[in-house]
């Protein structure tokens, strides 16, 4: 396996940081003064800098900085959080993913207008320039600014910082820059030759540097490896006082961090150097031990990986199926033993595999919030949007594919469904208008819902659209569903809908089209004047499901268990009687029955116990008539080829335990495949 | 009724990859009596029979699929391309799983055979174009014929065959 690009791990990394930042910026709009989100958003930006400067994004690191300065100054209280500021820190961050993206392209002066924005936000009209140059005021020692100060620095750095690509010799040059230094270095805690890794890194130093530079300046050298490493600073130009300056503790004040922190604490009043670096060598590890295991709890896999792993548990899946068969027709009880043991093993690998590959919804219903942000400056409404179910997990598959969708669908919420200020006045509701944006588990379902409290849809609109496009006959009597799932006919969308927000390319259409790839459907309701839901149901994986093994002529079939509702036999009576009309009453009322023997032109003699397995798809229930129902089946779903993509009848295939493949039912095509059938006989007939 | 998707003017072009010296290694199997040829490079694997599963619905010249290592791959007739009958299999039928592009995506397909030859190198100098009569079967589906020994070795089209669309 190559090595990754290291460029588009930035970018990975990166993306995530621009969610966290986004997010920490768009809650601190709510709650200006909420310390934890602004320093969250403190933390992005820094981390961004740092990495972007360590993958030669030198424009990002340089762009970045100046927003992570506006930040610090927010996050030490010098400066209050104001929506200026985030606006114009939201803004600057589409540039910086702009510099991620095309790190070489020229951005104009976009950068500096931006700074200026930002600059004006944080001091009100005062020069860029201030904010280039003002130092950070960040201890008692910036008050000597303009004299000349001599410093002590004493620093270690964790011992596999070498493997990490941090060069202390930088960081030493970099100090020699800031003016005349004596460099002293500690090798009392250099193992023995017998244990000593030479990759590892046992040195520290203690650095006596005159500067005129203020104290802020020496941070910025170890501003890239603060986090990790042990720093003390203290000022020797005033003797007498000798007050050591509490060291400086790293940006984050995650819980791993304390324990270093504490430690530092107490090391650094000690005025002897010998021991204080001791006490540091002797803990630096365990600190490093602290961050190593928060490390260990996510860790950043492939997805290709993932769905490796996942071909290989859905083998094993197949594999087990066949050994249970071999075992049940054996008599050996060990044999039957081990074959119960591994397929329970196999179960639950399957299952954990599962939820290794699910992401909860709320990492795709964060973009909303940014989303909704620009809409409601654009459209001039005033949006509230309120999430829920996020914790609601979902195939990672499923998620990606469905943000277009979604995006989509709120963009339509927003330009149709909620009407202005002023609308909404008149018609007695608050101003702001409500999105919501839900999430649930239902049974293999998982059900997304968007709501809003608009105008609802007007239907009379709709019919009219239909009839006028030609998607539906004037005068064509439809149930509720069927009119208002019209908005998804292509072609529908007319140019009155095509505004810069309902743009992006996406149809409600393709909407449909995708809910639909991923085995899924769509619901609307949606009352006059009070707001429409629509409700997209999309089953939970796409890999394994749980189907019915079932047996057609010689073939066998899968059906999806979760659209099956009940099995049935299909009574002599019934069989001969529906020679005529396909139909059987269930419980007084009339289901269609489709016999898949003839759509499948089996050419074989009928079963004399024909069953009926009544699926339903959506809201409306058919029959399908087999030969045999074999019973339940771990079904791994393999896709079909190009070859077979003209076969809508058949969402996929599977392989069954003793080898051979049984091919998937597509429910939906199939019960269009029957009507389209019936059709033809009527026509015949 | 099969119809290929391009017209003959804009033929889809399978690359017969003749080395430096001209040569070709192909693998020779038989069909209806005639003799044809794949470049070994594509063959992936020979199979003996496997249990196929029909595909309702699917047309006849791929009208099934089977069970490759745990993928299910199409199963192909191309006897049903060159107009030839199905016919029953023998104890020398066997399936040649080839990796083909189809619409820029590798996809592993099965070829049913009567028996397959062997592995040998084709000369260029002795491959001629399909003439353009006296032929039974559609020339974009031939990329060549190669005499040898007395008669001739066909290399099929594979790219055209693969590609043309049910017409209803």
């Amino acid at each position: 396996m190559s090595m990754p690009d290291p460029i588009a791990v930035f970018r990975t990394e990166a993306a995530e940081l621009f969610e966290q930042i986004e997010s920490g910026l768009l809650d601190l709009t709510h709650r200006l003064n909420d310390k934890d989100q602004i320093d969250a958003v403190f933390r992005g930006l820094h981390t961004l800098k740092g990495s972007g400067a360590m993958f030669g994004f030198d424009a990002l690191a340089a762009f970045t900085h100046h927003c992570e300065t506006a930040f610090d100054r927010v996050r030490k209280g010098e400066k209050p959080a104001t929506s200026e500021l985030i606006a114009a820190v939201l803004a600057a961050q589409d540039h910086m993913r702009a510099l991620v993206d095309r790190p070489t392209d020229d951005h104009g002066n976009i950068g500096e207008i931006l700074l200026a924005q930002l600059q004006r936000a944080v001091e009100g009209g005062a020069p860029v320039t201030a904010i280039l140059e003002q130092p950070i005021a960040l201890s008692v020692a910036a008050a000597k600014k303009g004299g000349t100060n001599t410093w002590r620095i004493r620093f270690s750095l964790p011992v596999n910082s070498m493997v990490n690509g941090t060069n202390p010799l930088g960081l030493l040059d970099e100090l020699r820059d800031l003016g005349k230094c004596r460099i002293a270095v500690n090798t009392s805690a250099i193992p023995s030759l017998d244990v000593l890794v030479p990759t590892d890194l046992h040195l520290s130093w203690d650095v006596t540097l005159t500067t005129d530079q203020p104290r802020s300046a020496i941070d910025d050298v170890f501003i890239f490896v603060l986090d990790d490493m042990q720093l003390e600073v203290e000022t020797l130009a005033d003797e007498g006082a000798a007050e050591p300056l509490a060291s400086i503790q790293p940006e984050a004040p995650a819980p791993v961090a304390t324990p270093a922190a504490a430690v530092v604490a107490v090391a650094a009043p000690n005025p002897v150097p010998v021991p204080a670096s001791v006490a540091n060598e002797r803990e630096a590890p365990s600190s490093s031990d602290a961050r190593q295991a928060k490390a260990a709890e996510n860790v950043r896999v492939p997805a290709e990986r993932l769905d490796e792993l996942m071909d290989r548990v859905g083998e094993l899946v197949i594999a087990q199926s066949r050994l249970r068969q071999l075992a049940s027709a054996s008599m050996d009880i060990q044999l039957r033993s081990v074959s119960e043991e591994i397929e329970r093993l196999s179960g639950e690998l399957r299952d954990t595999m599962m939820v290794l590959r699910m992401v909860p919804v709320g990492s795709l219903f964060g973009r909303f919030r940014r989303l909704v942000h620009d809409l409601a400056r654009e459209t001039g409404k005033v949006i509230e949007l309120v999430t829920e179910g996020e914790t609601t997990e979902v195939d990672k598959t499923v998620i990606e594919r469905l943000a277009d969708p979604l995006v989509h669908l709120v963009r339509n919420s927003i330009d149709h469904g909620l009407e202005t200020p002023e609308e909404r006045r008149a018609a007695g509701k608050e101003e702001a208008g409500k999105i919501m944006l839900s999430a649930r588990q239902a049974g293999g379902e998982v059900i997304i819902t968007i709501k809003d409290d608009g105008r609802g849809i007007n239907r009379e609109r709709v019919r009219a659209k239909a009839e006028s496009s030609g998607l539906i006959q004037p005068g064509t009597t439809l149930s509720d569903q069927d009119l208002l799932q019209l908005i998804f006919a292509p072609g529908f969308s007319t140019a009155a809908q095509v505004t810069n927000l309902s743009g992006r390319g996406v149809g409600m259409d393709v909407v449909k089209k995708t809910v639909e790839a991923l085995r899924g459907a769509i619901d609307i309701t949606s009352r006059n004047g009070e707001g429409s839901d629509v409700s997209l149901r999309i089953p939970l994986t796409l890999a394994i499901i749980d189907g019915l093994l079932v047996r057609v002529g010689t073939g066998r079939y899968v059906i999806p268990l979760s659209a099956v509702e009940e099995c049935l036999e299909l009574s002599l009576e019934e069989d001969l009687r529906s020679r005529g009309r396909s139909f059987i009453s269930l419980r007084d009322s009339l289901v269609p029955f489709l016999r898949l023997r003839d759509l499948f032109r089996t050419g074989t003699k009928p079963d004399a116990h024909q069953k009926v397995v009544v699926i339903s798809t959506g809201t409306e229930r058919v029959g399908m008539v087999v030969d045999q129902i074999i019973g339940d089946h771990q079904t791994v779903i393999k896709s079909m080829s190009k070859l077979h993509h003209d076969v809508a009848t058949f969402s996929g295939a599977t392989i069954l335990g003793d080898g051979s493949v049984a091919l998937i039912l597509d429910v939906a095509h199939l019960v269009a495949a029957g009507q389209q059938q019936e059709a033809q006989v009527r026509a015949a007939g | 009724m099969i119809e290929a998707v391009q017209s003959n003017d804009k033929q889809l072009k399978s690359d017969t990859h003749w080395n430096g010296d001209g040569e070709l290694e192909v693998l020779t199997f038989d069909l209806h009596g005639e003799t044809f040829a794949l470049e070994a490079t594509m063959v992936q694997e020979i199979l003996d029979l496997l249990p196929e599963t029909m595909v309702p619905g699917a047309m006849p010249f791929v009208g099934s699929v089977i069970n490759f290592r745990g993928k299910v791959i199409p199963l192909a007739d191309i006897r049903l391309a060159f107009g030839m009958d199905a016919a029953e299999t023998t104890i020398d039928s066997r399936i040649i799983v080839i990796e083909l592009d189809l619409q820029g995506e590798p996809t592993l397909v099965g070829l049913r055979t009567d028996k397959v030859n062997e592995v040998t190198t084709l000369a260029k100098t002795s491959s001629e174009a399909p003439p353009s009569v006296g032929m039974r079967w559609r020339p974009d589906y031939i990329n060549c014929l190669v005499k040898r020994g007395g008669q001739f070795i066909i290399l099929p089209n594979l790219q055209a065959i693969f590609s043309f669309r049910k017409e209803i």
